[in-house]
């Protein structure tokens, strides 16, 4: 075989095991999910999720994620067509969007905790803070392949395998909206009617 | 010779502005349930629900799931993973239930049964 042809086949088998160590990873976060089923009501006398959760927030975190899933479909879609700009822009896009969820996130943290709800106060709110820190997180490691990114874009353009990086972060940011959307589903709007 | 190059699965704006708004439509409705003065069971049972469509759409527009030819590994790798976090999900559930019901003392059954029910 010759070296191009042998290269991609080896993106594509990279892509694939890309995307089995996402699935992977969806069985982290359905241990975490029953792990917060079953720890949902030990409020240890405390608030649970009716009386601690601001709903108009949860949304807007919501809808800022979605929209960072979408532009950085955008963000693919610039690439096949090799527009540099536009690729560039898009991901900036993404990122900064990113970047909001995550501060919101934080803010929110920093108010359960200092008002007392933190992981320490009782089960059900240590479970809340590992499933949704544990989602936080892998935004927070996203943020920062995509800054990555970002740098080899503007420093090589699309020489090497930036196309191939690319998908497999489109891919992984992608996941970490619909894990958000079982988070946003199950944690807070089931959080608050039950 | 010309040089190969890795190429991504074919991605078309529509797809992505549908799809963009079709989970904004599902996540507005889902919240609008949870908001209002619906029964539990019923916000519930119309939150699940949507939470699946839009986890549904988001697999097959985003993630492509579902579109490559040839040995479909991705959808079997996906299958596998649903079918292992079916059992790990529910099983635990049903087990922890299962045991906090046994380990509760028949008196505070009783009490526990007047609150919000075991």
């Amino acid at each position: 075989m010759s070296a191009a042809v042998e290269r991609v086949a080896a993106d594509n088998r990279t892509v694939l095991g890309f995307w089995i160590y996402l699935m992977t990873d969806c069985i982290l976060f359905a241990s975490l999910f029953a792990m917060y089923a079953v720890l949902r009501g030990n409020t240890n006398g405390g608030a649970g999720g009716r009386e601690l959760f601001d709903m108009p927030y949860a949304l807007a975190e919501t809808i800022i994620l979605l929209t960072s899933s979408f532009a950085c479909g955008m963000m693919m879609v610039a690439l096949q067509s090799q527009r540099k700009q536009a690729v560039q822009l898009w991901l900036v896009v993404t990122l900064l969007l990113g970047a909001s969820f995550v501060g919101l996130e934080l803010h929110e943290f920093q108010h359960l905790v200092t008002t007392g709800d933190s992981w320490r106060r009782s089960g059900f709110l240590s479970s809340y803070f590992v499933l949704v820190g544990t989602h936080g997180l892998h935004i927070t490691v996203g943020l920062l392949w995509g800054v990555v990114l970002m740098w080899q874009l503007i420093s090589r353009g699309f020489k090497g395998n930036i196309t191939k990086r690319l998908t497999l972060f489109s891919m992984f940011w992608h996941f970490l909206d619909v894990i958000w959307i079982f988070i946003f589903s199950i944690v807070y709007l089931w959080g608050h009617v039950l | 010779m010309s040089e190969l190059k890795f190429t991504p699965p074919r991605v078309s704006v529509q797809t992505y502005v549908g799809a963009f708004v079709g989970c904004l439509a599902l996540t507005l409705f889902a919240y609008g349930a949870a908001t209002s003065h619906l029964h539990r069971n019923v916000v519930l049972a119309v939150v699940g629900g949507l939470a699946v469509v839009q986890c549904s759409l988001q697999l097959l527009q985003f993630l492509h799931l579902g579109e490559e030819r040839g040995p479909r590994f991705r959808l079997a790798a996906f299958l596998m993973m649903l079918s292992l976090l079916l059992i790990l999900v529910i099983g635990s559930i049903w087990i922890m239930d299962n045991l906090n019901y046994r380990m509760t003392p028949q008196q505070m059954n009783r009490y526990l049964q007047g609150q919000n029910g075991l």
